[in-house]
């Protein structure tokens, strides 16, 4: 590669609008989830094997900071995106649920991993099967763990969720029910 | 350090009650970026000082030693996988010596060879982990971006042998399910040549940084005969200047025919440990090159397994074609295999400390009983012993260079 | 000074049963480790005789653990120990009927007994008299079962999606 070569970053796509000079005119809706959908701050809830791989994730090789995921937030109440990775027992069932009603609208839940989705092999007594027994969830990424790749195309998943996501939804009945089944007000 | 006298007054309980009134209560966990895990401490703090430390774990118990009662000895591999997942083989290799001790399997050497690669390579990704968060916490994120590098070289490396990166699932009792490709030799005997540049970079980077020395030496320090009564083994005992390794103790897997020393620190604090980690990394790196020295010697060149037909799996081409090796493989699979009563235990020297198996079989296709001996469990009890007195940041390095790993400690 | 381990398996044996003449069950060889089986009663002082002994110097807990044998309606409590000085290892074992569970705690002879006690208290329900904080560690507090009692089901029980007729869970 020759060294004055520019290397241009991957930018976001743009969405459908009229253009002409000077201006650019799209819906709200969609420049609202263009912004939103390019700088989710995850919260990472790692409990075990996935975290590892979550790590992986994160660092040099893998690189999520090329899909603007790259501030994690530790707080709750700067957080977009819950990634639960890993087994969540049923000790741990209540500090999870603590952890998603503290976080301001709008969020989303990514479950990484059989454990988080449902349970894994870990079929027992002592572990939640399933985080979607008491939170909602938005994308489910099998494996166990799943690869980077893996992680990767669930957090794209989320973006293409969080991109097309309507302003109103949060205010809408449906939701409300969804959080209604849930127990959380 | 200056503040080696607090650590007194709060360990000889001088405080008075009316003192007691003006402490505050910190929760730390179970979900904090200082924790690498999900451990809460709550902690009782004098300013930034740590008065008390209460510890609850359990959060994510899964119960593997019930689970391993109702499966076959073949399905619990996995389970091994998930307790400490920093270094999977480690795990996968002494549950397999554990069985062939009950079974009085007899290894090939070949077989000895290709599982100490395995092994020290796991002992590497897992010691690397730690020191790069050692470095993490103490501020310095861009060691862990460099070696990160190496550790998903190992990846690939146990990914050309087994198919799989992080719950490898590794090898079968009696030895391995195939032989290591020509493509994962090349992959050792590459990391082998790159890797001890870069340790000694990443070294460079923290061994002599001041701030890195100010944050870690003397912090956590731990006297030896405490960490012996609390059941320390592994990096964190040597540290504190016992040079106990199970490798020499009581050698397994043909480790007497290695020739590595055994570090050890002087007086247990987060330097030593980090500084013993580090050692043991270089002392894996040549003990890989030896057993590569030695399969070169070894004239058979495709034993990848005990030749032993009624616990190794028969070849999967025989499988295909032959029926008596058809329902060979299933019997084994299903685990309808007559296994001996018995008890046996077996430790091997994983990478936080010695890993026991105990296992009481009564003749059924399930043990009996299974118990692990996890290191991390053992140790991590010792922790508000060693944080007492130190303030809240040299207790978050404290831990980080203990190495708990979740998974281990709650089973 | 150092001998072959038959004769410190020997060595052990013997100073046992001369110190706890009544207190010493059986002896057997499973494996490659001496299997000594003690009265519950005696336990902590066979234990601290074994670490403070200068001959056997049993320094080091390795673990303990329980184990429930259902069909004798007994508990029962595995300890090793290992000697760094001799690299001896042994397995001490103790029998505790199942509807009077208890055995005095060990944790003053190593404080590392602390967390596995309570751990076997949480697993199979046997009370360690003069433990200092004898509860629950691995699974809720709330919990009244002992899971790994062999009568305790493995799975959770509010699955629905998985058909016990076809899967045999």
């Amino acid at each position: 590669m020759p060294d004055n070569q520019i290397i241009t970053p991957a930018i976001a796509e743009m969405p459908e609008g009229i253009t002409g000079q000077g201006f650019f005119a799209t819906s709200f809706d969609k420049a609202v989830g263009l912004a939103r959908k390019n700088s989710l701050w995850p919260l990472p809830f790692a409990t075990s094997c996935c975290g590892i791989e979550f790590m992986a994730t994160m660092a040099s090789h893998y690189d999520l900071a090329r899909f603007g995921s790259e501030r994690l937030s530790f707080s709750p109440r700067q957080s977009d995106l819950l990634m639960v990775m890993g087994t969540i027992a049923k000790k741990m069932g209540p500090v999870l649920r603590e952890v998603y009603i503290q976080m301001a609208e709008p969020k989303w839940v990514i479950a990484v991993g059989a454990c988080a989705s449902s349970g894994g092999v870990f079929d027992t007594y002592s572990v939640l099967q399933g985080i979607d027994r008491i939170i909602p969830v938005d994308v489910y990424v099998p494996g166990c763990p799943p690869r980077p790749e893996q992680i990767i195309d669930g957090i794209l998943k989320i973006q293409e969720l969080v991109g097309n996501e309507s302003l109103r939804r949060r205010n809408s009945e449906g939701y409300n029910d969804l959080m209604k089944q849930y127990h959380i007000e | 350090m200056t503040f080696g006298n607090y650590t007194d007054y709060y360990k000889k309980d001088l405080i008075s009650s009316e003192e007691r009134k003006e402490f505050n209560t910190l929760n730390v966990g179970p979900t904090h970026p200082a924790t690498h895990g999900v451990f809460q401490n709550v902690m009782l703090m004098d300013g930034e000082f740590i008065v008390e430390t209460e510890q609850t774990i359990g959060y994510i118990h899964r119960a593997f030693e019930k689970i391993a009662e109702r499966r076959p000895f073949y399905q619990i591999t996995p389970l091994t996988d998930r307790l400490n997942y920093c270094s999977a083989p480690l795990n996968n290799m002494g549950w397999h010596m554990t069985v062939e001790k009950l079974l009085g399997i007899e290894t090939p050497k070949r077989v000895d060879y290709l599982r100490i690669v395995v092994m020290e390579l796991a002992r590497i990704s897992d010691h690397l982990i730690c020191n790069s968060v050692i470095g993490v916490d103490s501020g310095a994120l861009t060691g862990f971006t460099y070696l990160f590098q190496d550790r998903e070289f190992i990846y690939e490396i146990f990914e050309e042998i087994c198919g799989s990166r992080l719950t490898t699932n590794m090898g079968r009792i009696g030895g391995f399910e195939r032989n290591f490709s020509e493509k994962a030799w090349d992959k050792i005997k590459y990391f082998l040549k790159k890797y001890p540049s870069k340790l000694q970079e990443f070294e460079n980077l923290l061994a002599r940084n001041r701030i890195f020395m100010d944050r870690t030496i003397n912090v956590g320090s731990f006297p030896a005969d405490r960490a012996l009564a609390y059941g320390f083994t592994g990096p964190n005992l040597r540290a504190c200047g016992v040079d106990y390794d199970v490798r020499v103790m009581n050698p397994y897997c043909s480790y007497e025919e290695f020739d590595f020393i055994v570090p050890i620190g002087q007086n247990g604090d987060t330097y030593d440990r980090f500084m013993v980690r580090q050692e043991e990394m270089r002392q894996s790196l040549s003990i890989i090159q030896q057993a590569i020295d030695k399969l070169d010697l070894l004239e058979d060149k495709d034993t990848y397994f005990a030749k032993d037909p009624r616990f190794v799996l028969p070849p999967k081409e025989k499988v295909y074609n032959n029926m008596e090796a058809l329902i060979w493989h299933f019997k084994i699979v299903m685990g309808e295999t007559d296994i001996p009563v018995g008890e046996v235990y077996h430790s091997i020297e994983a990478a936080n400390g010695e890993l026991g198996f105990y296992l009481v079989s009564d003749g059924g296709r399930t043990p009996s009983r299974l118990h692990f001996r996890r290191p991390s469990f053992i140790y991590y009890q010792a922790y508000p012993e060693m944080v007492t007195g130190s303030m809240l940041s040299d207790a978050v390095l404290t831990m980080s260079s203990m190495n708990v790993i979740a998974g281990e400690l709650d089973a | 000074m150092l001998q072959t381990k038959t004769h410190r398996n020997q060595l052990v044996t013997n100073k046992l049963i001369r110190q706890f003449a009544e207190g010493i069950e059986a002896k057997e060889m499973l494996a490659d480790m001496l299997c000594i089986t003690v009265q519950k009663e005696f336990v902590p002082e066979v234990l601290r005789f074994l670490r403070d002994d200068k001959d056997l110097d049993f320094n080091f807990l390795t673990t303990l653990c329980g184990i429930h044998h259902p069909e004798k309606e007994q508990l029962g409590m595995i300890y090793h120990l290992h000697s760094f000085y001799f690299n001896h290892r042994i397995r001490i074992k103790a029998n505790i009927k199942i509807n009077q569970p208890s055995i005095s705690s060990i944790t003053s002879i190593w404080p590392a007994a602390n967390w596995m006690e309570r751990e076997t208290y949480d697993f199979f329900g046997i009370i360690f008299k003069g433990h200092p904080n004898l509860k629950r560690i691995l699974n809720v507090d709330e919990m009244t079962d002992f899971p790994l009692r062999k009568e305790f089901p493995l799975e959770d029980q509010t699955r629905e999606d998985k058909d016990d007729s076809m899967f045999g869970r």
